[in-house]
């Protein structure tokens, strides 16, 4: 498989981004603000996924939402969608895109935002798309909801977008179904479709985490090619710091429904502070670790939690447990450049270095060389 | 694919085979005084009775008679009535519109109401309508359907008096016959008066014998729109921004439907059981009513090739539900 050419339909996702009033700067583009999503029906205990969570996204920024599973990343981002279920789901907090509230907006305003402004990559590339319709039809249906097109105009541009993502014979394969492309052809089909009506946001779920290794890597640099040709905002959510190694400006690391560590990649790769976003770091497997050698692991699960009531919901797992981590529950709080919710964070002699002892040690400026070692190789390097 | 139907026609040898044993044996142990007592009455003499017998050689062993009659079935001859001595096959054929007529009507009843009510149910599923649409459809498949045609008929035709209680037309009406499908004649000859007639009259039954598809439809669908509704695909498509109409029609019911679908196929069997009650409700003279009287009279020609043609007519079905699966279904197309 080659790495999708510019040379076909390179201007395919640019045109029409003209109409687009610019934004300023600093202004954020979305804006998630004490958001909570707590899960139970009537009469049951409620679950807490998600707890005062609070961040922006800025035109055109990258920003990751890195955690394990559980940790209420997934949860999230539905909510910023509106596609949390109806019944059972209890959001409060505040979701603004422009300035606009999502979470009172009218189902109406959400449908036209959803595929249009804001849009989004799923998970699972072999569910998400519908088994009985033809690709084409999946793709086109977007671009007419929110573009004027006729039918055959939305099939070029069906055509078009393919070839985009680098599906080789784009024409032929829109009268295919999903059964008949292989999970990473089905994964660009699903970017291609999120990407159709050149949202001004993309949140990405973990788009590479049910493909092969090898095929992750091309999918991601589709992505990534993509989102910077189109200048949207990307929210990426994954458990895999080698992908915001490569991908992100800022980090939101997410613990147990809360965000535990919040700064800029250099800062959270040189230095990384949270017992959490360390042990995370530590965990990547590195090409330059002497052969043979054990990878490291966090101890215990994600589901082995502490209330974020009663203490820390880390401190089970967490190597730097001392007694205030059980009984007092930790703010988030600003540590220099970063944001923190812990009592006692790594002072650098754990830096993430196997060995660099030092690492930690240096001035975050140098921490920017130290992420390209967690960087996922991609066609670029080859 | 033409493999594929050869194969599926192949397999209904075996199971017509059996089939014909196991009805030649079942008409044969009704209970009664078999086919001579019912023609020649209470009354009839025993020696009458016994040249009957001997005439239609219901003496002899049953393993002869067996034999003779599937001789007689591949020599492509279907026997007549016992009772009015016409022609097995030709009356079938007679009266087979009427009872397809009828039987597409109640399926389209069944299909046309069930669907969207199903999908009601498993939108609103634990709610309000999902508790009516449930508890209606259990109370539609516990109705027998005499006792529901027979309440019809009681309410609407003669108490309320809106819809005719009998026949597919009104006596004396002066319609042409050309395919024997009242209404389809109707609008063939453009005699639209005639048609509507038919339609009124198809009303009543085609509810009393599509009530219990109707109630599995509902069942199947609410069942199958519900899995759907969780599919992954459905909130990708939900993602999109896509209008509620096009999420429902493209992405929830076209995967809903292939249960549903092969259900529909199942319910012929129902509808053709239906048709014999439903018929003689309604004085429709067709294949149900005919059998119906064949039962009563233990006409056992009648019954053993009526029966016989049924089996043939719901296997072909059930293999043209199974191709068209393959149209909605792509994964599922069967490679030629």
């Amino acid at each position: 498989m080659s790495p999708p050419s510019h040379q076909h339909g390179a201007d395919v996702l640019t045109d029409g981004r003209a109409d687009r009033t610019p934004v300023q700067g600093d202004q954020p583009l979305l804006s998630v603000q004490d958001l909570s999503v707590e899960f139970g029906l009537r009469g049951q205990k409620r679950v807490r996924a998600v707890d005062s969570v609070s961040f922006d996204i800025r035109p055109g920024e990258h920003v990751g939402l890195v955690g394990e599973s559980g940790s209420g990343k997934s949860v999230t981002s539905l909510a910023i969608m509106g596609l949390l279920p109806r019944r059972g789901a209890h959001v409060s907090g505040r979701i603004t895109y422009e300035g606009r509230d999502l979470l009172t907006a009218s189902r109406a305003e959400m449908s036209q935002l959803r595929g249009n402004d804001i849009a989004m990559v799923f998970q699972d590339p072999m569910t998400s798309l519908n088994p009985v319709v033809p690709i084409g039809t999946q793709l086109a249906e977007v671009v007419t909801r929110h573009r004027r097109l006729s039918k055959s105009e939305a099939r070029d541009r069906a055509g078009d977008l393919l070839a985009r993502v680098g599906i080789p014979d784009p024409r032929r394969r829109l009268k295919e179904y999903p059964h008949q492309l292989s999970g990473g052809m089905r994964q660009r089909v699903l970017i291609a479709i999120a990407l159709a009506c050149e949202p001004r946001l993309l949140i990405a779920d973990e788009p590479t985490t049910a493909l092969d290794v090898t095929i992750q890597a091309q999918v991601l640099e589709v992505l990534k090619e993509l989102v910077a040709e189109t200048e949207a905002a990307l929210l990426m959510i994954t458990h895999d710091l080698g992908v915001v190694a490569g991908l992100c400006d800022r980090v939101n690391v997410m613990y147990s429904g809360r965000i535990v560590e919040s700064t800029t990649r250099s800062v959270l790769f040189g230095e990384p502070r949270h017992p959490y976003t360390g042990g995370l770091l530590r965990s990547i497997p590195r090409l330059d670790a002497p052969r043979g050698e054990p990878l490291v692991a966090i101890p215990g699960s994600p589901t082995n939690t502490l209330p974020w009531t009663q203490g820390c919901a880390f401190a089970p797992r967490c190597a730097h447990v001392q007694d205030d981590c059980r009984t007092d529950p930790p703010a988030l709080l600003e540590h220099g450049p970063r944001m923190l919710r812990c009592h006692h964070p790594l002072d650098g002699s754990d830096g993430p270095t196997p060995g660099g002892g030092s690492a930690g040690a240096r001035p975050t400026a140098a921490g920017v060389a130290d992420e390209s070692a967690y960087r996922r190789p991609t066609e670029e390097d080859a | 694919m033409i493999r594929f139907v050869l194969r599926r026609l192949a397999l209904m040898v075996p199971v017509l085979l059996g089939l014909s044993i196991l009805l030649f044996i079942w008409v044969r142990s009704l209970p009664g005084e078999g086919p001579a007592r019912s023609l020649l009455g209470t009354r009839a003499t025993p020696e009458r009775i016994e040249a009957i017998n001997e005439q239609y050689g219901f003496n002899d062993p049953l393993l002869e008679q067996y034999l003779r009659y599937v001789g007689s079935l591949l020599r492509g001859d279907f026997l007549s009535s016992i009772r009015d001595g016409k022609p097995v096959l030709d009356t079938f054929f007679d009266k087979l519109p009427v009872t397809v007529e009828l039987s597409l009507a109640a399926l389209l009843f069944a299909i046309v109401v069930g669907i969207p009510l199903g999908y009601v149910a498993a939108r609103y599923q634990g709610r309000a309508p999902d508790t009516a649409v449930v508890s209606g459809s259990l109370l539609g498949v516990a109705t027998p359907v005499f006792f529901l045609a027979l309440l019809l008929k009681l309410v609407f035709a003669n108490w309320l008096g809106w819809l005719p209680a009998t026949f597919r037309q009104t006596p004396g009406i002066d319609a042409t016959q050309v395919t024997g499908f009242a209404v389809l004649d109707g609008l063939l000859t453009r005699e639209y008066d005639a048609a509507w007639d038919a339609v009124l009259h198809l009303l009543l039954p085609a509810i009393a014998l599509g009530t219990i598809p109707l109630a599995i439809i509902v069942r199947i669908t609410r069942a199958s729109v519900a899995e759907v509704l969780q599919e992954d695909y459905v909130r990708t498509a939900e993602s999109k921004g896509l209008r509620r109409r096009t999420v429902a029609r493209r992405h929830v019911l076209r995967n809903a439907m292939l249960p549903v679908s092969t259900t529909i196929g199942l319910q012929v069997g129902l509808l053709f059981s239906g048709a014999v009650l439903t018929e003689t409700v309604f004085s429709f003279q067709g294949i149900g009513s005919y059998l119906f009287q064949a039962i009563s009279q233990r006409d056992y020609p009648v019954l053993q090739g009526y029966i016989i043609f049924i089996a043939i007519m719901y296997s072909l079905i059930n293999l043209v539900v199974d191709l068209l699966y393959g149209v909605i279904d792509p994964r599922v197309r069967v490679s030629t």
